[in-house]
C-alpha cells in the first residue's frame, strides 16, 4: 500500500481523499494556499505545506511547488483530485519523472483524452457513436467551413480542441454568423487554453447529458459502474447529477458499458474515468472523456456501493481491481446537489464567514463538504462548498429525502443556492424525470 | 510509597514539562513540583490513569515545515521576517561543510545572499530585500521550509 501520499487539491475532493487515505491508513500531505490553512482536510492531515500565496497559478496550479512538497516530505504519490492539474500530462509527466506515482491514469493518456479532437478520433476508432462533425481541426479556409456546417446541417457548435468542461465553445444557429463564431472561439481559446484549435460539432437541440464511470487497474482489468444522467445544468456547468439516468434501460446500458470498457481497453486506459455522452432520441453521441475523479462520483458509490476513490488509491499501489463487472450491482437511486456560495437568483459568487452551519442527517443522507462553523469562504476558488447526496430505494425516495434535507440544512453568513435547489426539486418536470440539458436555463428564463 | 516511585515521579515531570503531579494510593499521597509555584489558585492534578499528558487537545500536530505549536508562546518578532518564497529544503552555506552565507550580527545589503533553499533538484538563491543587521535565522539547516515561513529577521 501506498506509504504517504500528497493531496494537490483543495476544499470537499481533499477532505474526499483524506478519508480514503485514513481507511487504507495512507499519510496525508495537505498541500495548501496561504489562505487555505483552514482548510478541514488540512487541519486533519498528517502534515502539511503551504506551497504559495492565494491565486491559484502560485499554488494550487504550481507544478514544482506541489512537487517539491512531495519531495521534502518524503511522499511516494500525488492524488490531484478534479479541476487545477488533474488533467495536465505536463503535471503527470513531472511528477513521474520525479519519481512519484501520479494518481490517475499514463500521461500519454490524459494527453490524448484531453485533446478533443484527438479523443473524438480515438472513439470513433473504437466504434464509439461521437456526435456529427469535423474529421480535425477547422482550418482557415471559410467556404471549407460554410460547406462543413451546411454538410453537418445548422445548428452547429464549434468548440475548442484544449477546453471542456463546458468553456470554450459557441453555439451557431445560421450560417450568417458562422465564420465569426469561428474567429470569435478562435481567439477566445488561444487566450484561455493557449492553443487556437477548433472543431465544429451537430448542435443537438434537446439532448440529455449521460455519462458512463469506468474503472481500471494496471493488470488489464476494467469495468464500468453503470451512467450518471447530468442535465441539469446553467452555462454548462452541473448543478444537479443522478444515478441511474432516468428511463435508460437496462439494454442500452450494457451495450455502452461494453462499448466503454472497450474504448479503454484500445487506449490502456488506467484509474478512474468518465466518458461523456449527450443522449437524444435513444441515440448515445461521445462528446468527451474526463481522465479524473469526477464532482459527481458519489451518485454512483450510493447506487454501486463502490468507493471510488478507494479503488484509485488501491489501483495506484498496482492492486489488481477485487471487483469483476458481475459483482457491479446497481440498487436504488441517488441524487446529489451541488452546494454553492452564490446567490441563488443571479449567481453573484458569495464568500465570507459560514455563521452558522448545520449538517442535514437521517437515512440516505450524505454531506460532502470541507465547511464547518466559523469557516471563511475564500474569494479566490470556485464557490462549490459541499455536496449534498441523497439516496433512497427508488427516485421519489430520493427526491423526498432530497427535500427534506435541503430544508434541513442551515448554512448562514454567505448565500448559497439551496433556495435553487429546494425550486427544482419541486419541479413537476424534474420530477417527472428525463428533462434536457436546456431546461434549466428555460426554467430560469436565462 | 517508596522511593523508587517518587524518583519516577520526578522524572515524569521532567520529561513532560508538567509543572506539578500529585497522586494518591489509598491513605498515601504525594505532590512533587518544580521550583517555581504553579500560576496562583490552579494547581495540576493528574487523575487516575497517571497520564503524564495534559487532558485536552493532542490531535496529530503538522510534523512538516512550519507548525505553530499551540501550547508554546512565541514572542513577537519584532524586525523585517524574511519569508521562504517557495517550498523546499533550506540551507544556510552554499555547500555543506562551508561557511554560512550570513551569521545573527551580521550587516546585509538589499541583493545579498541570504540562504539557498533546494527544490527540485535546483538550488535557490534567496536574497536580502531590506538592509540591517541579522537578528536571527527561524530556520534550522537541512530543514523542509513552505511558503511563507519565516527565515530570517533583520533589524
Amino acid at each position: 500500500m501506498l506509504d504517504k501520499i500528497v493531496i494537490a487539491n483543495r476544499g470537499e475532493i481533499a477532505l474526499r481523499i483524506l478519508h480514503a487515505c485514513r481507511e487504507l491508513g495512507i499519510k496525508t500531505v495537505a498541500v495548501h494556499s496561504d489562505v487555505d490553512r483552514a482548510l478541514m482536510h488540512v487541519k486533519l492531515a498528517d502534515e502539511s505545506v503551504c506551497i504559495g500565496p492565494p491565486p491559484s497559478n502560485e499554488s494550487y496550479l504550481n507544478i514544482p511547488a506541489i512537487i517539491s512538497a512531495a519531495e521534502v516530505t518524503d511522499a511516494v504519490a500525488i492524488h490531484p483530485g478534479y479541476g487545477f492539474l488533474s488533467e495536465n500530462a505536463d503535471f503527470a509527466e513531472r511528477v513521474e519523472s520525479s519519481g512519484f506515482t501520479f494518481i490517475g491514469p499514463r500521461p500519454e493518456t490524459i494527453r490524448l483524452m484531453g485533446d478533443k479532437i484527438s479523443a473524438r478520433d480515438a472513439m470513433r476508432k473504437a466504434g464509439v457513436p461521437c456526435v456529427p462533425g469535423s474529421e480535425g481541426p477547422l482550418d482557415d479556409g471559410q467556404d471549407t467551413n460554410l460547406r462543413l456546417a451546411k454538410q453537418i446541417g445548422y445548428p452547429v457548435i464549434i468548440k475548442a480542441a484544449g477546453g471542456g468542461g463546458g468553456r470554450g465553445m459557441r453555439v451557431v444557429h445560421a450560417e450568417g454568423a458562422l465564420l465569426n463564431a469561428i474567429a470569435l472561439t478562435h481567439a477566445e481559446s488561444m487566450s484561455a487554453f493557449g492553443s487556437n484549435v477548433v472543431y465544429m460539432e451537430k448542435y443537438l437541440e434537446r439532448p440529455r447529458h449521460v455519462e458512463f464511470q469506468v474503472l481500471a487497474d494496471n493488470h488489464g482489468n476494467i469495468i464500468h459502474l453503470g451512467e450518471r444522467d447530468c442535465s441539469m445544468q446553467r452555462r454548462h456547468q452541473k448543478i444537479i447529477e443522478e444515478a441511474p439516468a432516468p428511463e435508460l434501460t437496462d439494454r442500452q446500458r450494457t451495450k455502452l458499458g461494453h462499448l466503454v470498457v472497450d474504448a479503454c481497453k484500445r487506449i490502456g486506459y488506467r484509474s478512474a474515468g468518465t466518458f461523456e455522452f449527450l443522449f437524444e432520441d435513444g441515440e448515445f453521441y461521445f462528446i468527451e472523456m474526463n481522465t479524473r475523479v469526477q464532482v459527481e462520483h458519489p451518485v454512483t458509490e450510493m447506487i454501486t456501493g463502490i468507493d471510488i476513490v478507494k479503488q484509485q488509491l488501491l489501483i495506484a499501489a498496482d492492486e489488481k481491481l477485487s471487483i469483476r463487472q458481475k459483482d457491479v450491482v446497481i440498487r436504488g437511486h441517488a441524487i446529489e446537489c451541488r452546494i454553492n456560495a452564490e446567490d441563488p437568483r443571479n449567481f453573484m459568487p458569495s464568500p465570507g464567514v459560514i455563521t452558522q452551519f448545520h449538517c442535514p442527517g437521517g437515512p440516505g443522507i450524505r454531506v460532502d463538504s470541507h465547511v464547518y462553523n466559523g469557516y471563511t469562504v475564500p474569494p479566490y476558488y470556485d464557490s462549490m462548498i459541499g455536496k449534498l447526496i441523497a439516496f433512497g430505494e427508488n427516485r421519489e425516495s430520493a427526491i423526498s429525502r432530497m427535500r427534506g434535507a435541503l430544508s434541513e440544512a442551515v448554512i448562514e453568513g454567505i448565500k448559497t443556492n439551496i433556495p435553487l435547489h429546494r425550486d427544482i426539486m419541486q419541479d413537476a418536470n424534474f420530477q417527472k424525470g428525463a428533462t434536457d440539458i436546456h431546461y434549466l436555463e428555460k426554467k430560469l428564463g436565462l | 510509597m517508596d522511593i523508587r516511585k517518587i524518583r519516577k515521579l520526578i522524572e515524569l515531570l521532567k520529561e513532560s514539562g508538567v509543572a506539578e503531579i500529585e497522586i494518591r494510593e489509598g491513605e498515601e499521597w504525594v505532590r512533587v513540583s518544580r521550583e517555581r509555584p504553579p500560576p496562583a489558585g490552579t494547581p495540576i492534578y493528574i487523575s487516575g490513569g497517571a497520564s503524564p499528558y495534559p487532558v485536552g487537545e493532542t490531535q496529530g500536530r503538522p510534523a512538516a515545515p512550519s507548525s505553530t505549536d499551540a501550547e508554546t508562546v512565541e514572542p513577537a518578532i519584532t524586525g523585517h521576517q524574511v519569508t521562504s518564497p517557495m517550498v523546499g529544503t533550506f540551507y544556510r552555506a552554499p555547500s555543506p561543510g562551508a561557511k554560512p552565507f550570513v551569521d545573527i550580527g551580521q550587516n546585509v545589503e538589499v541583493g545579498d545572499t541570504l540562504c539557498i533553499i533546494e527544490a527540485m533538484k535546483m538550488l535557490n538563491q534567496i536574497e536580502a530585500d531590506q538592509a540591517g543587521a541579522i537578528s536571527a535565522v527561524l530556520a534550522e539547516n537541512g530543514q523542509p521550509v513552505e511558503f511563507g515561513q519565516s527565515l530570517f529577521v533583520i533589524e
